[in-house]
């Protein structure tokens, strides 16, 4: 497990104070969190607490309409999703989504789009440069494919896998574009025992071996309170803790939120 | 009954290898007429696979180019300017499509977009007569519509030009959209759109590349056809024509698009002429679609589909 990071002078990401409105649902209510380089920070929350909401922000899908979100001390909260791609951000989704009529290693190659540069009409003849390229992109897919051992699956179609593996290769898609900082949306949800064993090995030698830092959203309190350094908590679109984990899990509002409190 | 089985299964082979010389022909002329269908199932297929949209205006596409065309060489502008032109033009409509139709409906279902795609047919229909009038135009590119002999068959100079382009325009295509990384991203866009925005594929850019060559691809069957026929408002419906060519095909497939719209040419003029006479002809009319329903029964993908996988 990586070390907490808060000497650095400015965090990674900075979420200032942002509110998410469909209609007259208020999805997010003046939201701020900050992720340090380096760390894994995991959002819970019960059903509709806004912790999707909160990623699609992050990630441009959404824009706030009041607050700031801060990458690397830049300011960009109203980016379109490709350009938040191109910062360096990348993300896994809640209903996995893969490209499905796509082979696994296709898919995989996808997630390194941004990295190709270079003429189109060389590419189209697949000679010299565009060559070149096209090997070392391959070679830093397969060390990937490596890395999250689906060997064997790479010329399946993504579409036929089972779900457990779908995630992973959408992991795997997402590491592609060797992203600072990686959002995944509940990469463990649906997994038996076995293969949640295994997402969390890959989550935490994801962290340390490629310096990414990682903010996930996860239901499995068990394994939230293993992998992760840090633990923010959303209820009805507001942040009601932030802190590490054994500290969170005693924190009073916490456990109302989770176990319901009488209000009279 | 005997009769019936002479003439569907060997008079027509009979006469086929009796005159080899009319035999080509009549293969040289669906050839033509099959890759005009292609070129229009090509702008389907295109579409199709970049956003999974159906676009019901190809047809049109087709029309309206041809009819811009026109209009550009009735005013008195050179061949290659009018041609030019009306290629910026239909990139220019392109961008105008993503602008004001596509960016406003990102993701939502399909059967929007579709029924997107029937407004904008009518629209196009409208704004094309509204700018160059409705009456049948001749279209005159420059290339005599003659014939001449090689070996013992006759070749039309303009059937054999047109030939080569689309060849050319198919083999241009082919290796574009599979050889680059434009054609991954055209994939990934037309497998799921929001995981093709998380990696960085800017869908707007991707929509304006693949309308502008489906636009481009509609211009040159426009001026293939509309050479040979007129340019009318009836050019519209050979989209029509290209449905059964996809079908055969497979809806993502450009080598599919080919190779069905050349099958549904070369099979209808052959039918038409070898086992027309047997039930009183017009089976060039027929012909495609009972095709398309064989294989909608039997290989629903198509030729080169790809295999419809559905998890339940």
């Amino acid at each position: 497990m990586s070390a907490l990071s808060q000497a650095g002078p400015r965090p990674l990401l900075e979420v200032q104070g942002v509110s998410v409105r469909f209609g007259a649902l208020l999805a997010l209510n003046r939201v701020s969190l900050q992720i340090g380089r380096g760390e894994i920070v995991a959002i819970i929350g019960p059903n509709g607490a806004g912790k999707t909401t909160l990623l699609n922000v992050i990630s441009g899908f959404y824009h706030p309409y009041e607050g700031r979100i801060a990458f690397e001390g830049r300011e960009r909260t109203r980016l379109a999703p490709p350009d938040v791609a191109a910062l360096g951000i990348a993300r896994t989704f809640q209903n996995v989504a893969l490209f499905k009529g796509m082979t696994v290693l296709d898919n995989i190659m996808t997630g390194r789009l941004l990295k190709m540069r270079g003429s189109f009409l060389l590419e189209a003849v697949y000679w010299g440069p565009a060559r070149r390229q096209e090997l070392e992109h391959r070679a830093f897919v397969e060390r990937i494919i490596d890395f999250l051992e689906i060997q064997a699956i790479r010329k399946t179609p993504a579409g036929r896998l089972p779900y457990g593996l779908q995630k992973r290769v959408e992991l795997a898609r997402a590491l592609a574009a060797e992203p600072t900082l990686l959002l995944l949306d509940e990469p463990m949800a649906g997994m038996n025992v076995e293969e949640k064993e295994d997402m969390c090995r890959f989550v935490l030698d994801v962290n340390s071996e490629f310096d990414t830092t990682i903010a996930l959203i996860e239901h499995d309190m068990g394994v939230v309170m293993d992998i992760s350094d840090r633990v923010a908590v959303l209820d009805y679109g507001q942040k009601i803790a932030d802190g590490p984990p054994e500290q969170v899990r005693k924190d009073q509002g916490v456990l109302d939120a989770y176990l319901g409190v009488s209000h009279e | 009954m005997s009769e019936i089985v002479y003439g569907v299964l060997v008079a027509p082979f009979r006469d086929m290898a009796g005159s080899p010389g009319f035999l080509a022909e009549v293969v040289i002329g669906g050839v033509f007429a099959g890759l005009l269908y292609s070129l229009v199932a090509l702008g389907f297929v295109l579409i199709f696979k970049a956003s999974g949209v159906f676009n019901f205006a190809q047809g049109v596409m087709v029309l309206f180019a041809a009819l811009t065309l026109v209009g550009l060489l009735e005013r008195g502008l050179p061949v290659v300017v009018a041609l030019a032109l009306t290629a910026a033009v239909m990139v220019a409509l392109a961008f105008a499509i993503e602008r004001i139709v596509l960016r406003p409906l990102v993701n939502q279902e399909h059967i929007i977009l579709f029924m997107a795609t029937i407004g904008l047919n009518f629209f196009l229909e409208g704004f094309g007569e509204m700018l160059w009038g409705a009456n049948v135009k001749k279209l005159d590119v420059g290339i005599p519509d003659r014939s001449f002999m090689m070996g013992s068959i006759q070749v039309n100079q303009l059937e054999l030009f047109a030939a080569l382009t689309a060849a050319v325009l198919v083999a241009v295509l082919a290796v574009f959209f599979h050889g680059t990384r434009i054609g991954r991203a055209l994939r990934a866009v037309a497998d799921d759109h929001e995981a093709a925005l998380s990696i960085g594929i800017p869908l707007k850019t991707i929509w304006v590349i693949v309308w502008s060559v489906a636009g481009i691809v509609a211009m040159v069957a426009g001026i293939m056809w509309g050479a040979k026929s007129g340019v009318q408002f009836s050019l519209s419906l050979i989209a029509l024509k290209s449905l059964p060519v996809l079908i055969l095909g497979g809806f993502t497939s450009v080598p599919g698009a080919i190779v069905g719209g050349l099958i549904v040419g070369v099979g209808e003029k052959l039918g038409e002429v070898y086992w027309g006479p047997l039930v009183g002809g017009a089976i060039e009319n027929w012909f495609a679609y009972v095709v398309a329903l064989a294989f909608l029964l039997f290989r629903p993908q198509g030729l080169f589909g790809e295999k419809i996988i559905e998890r339940v």
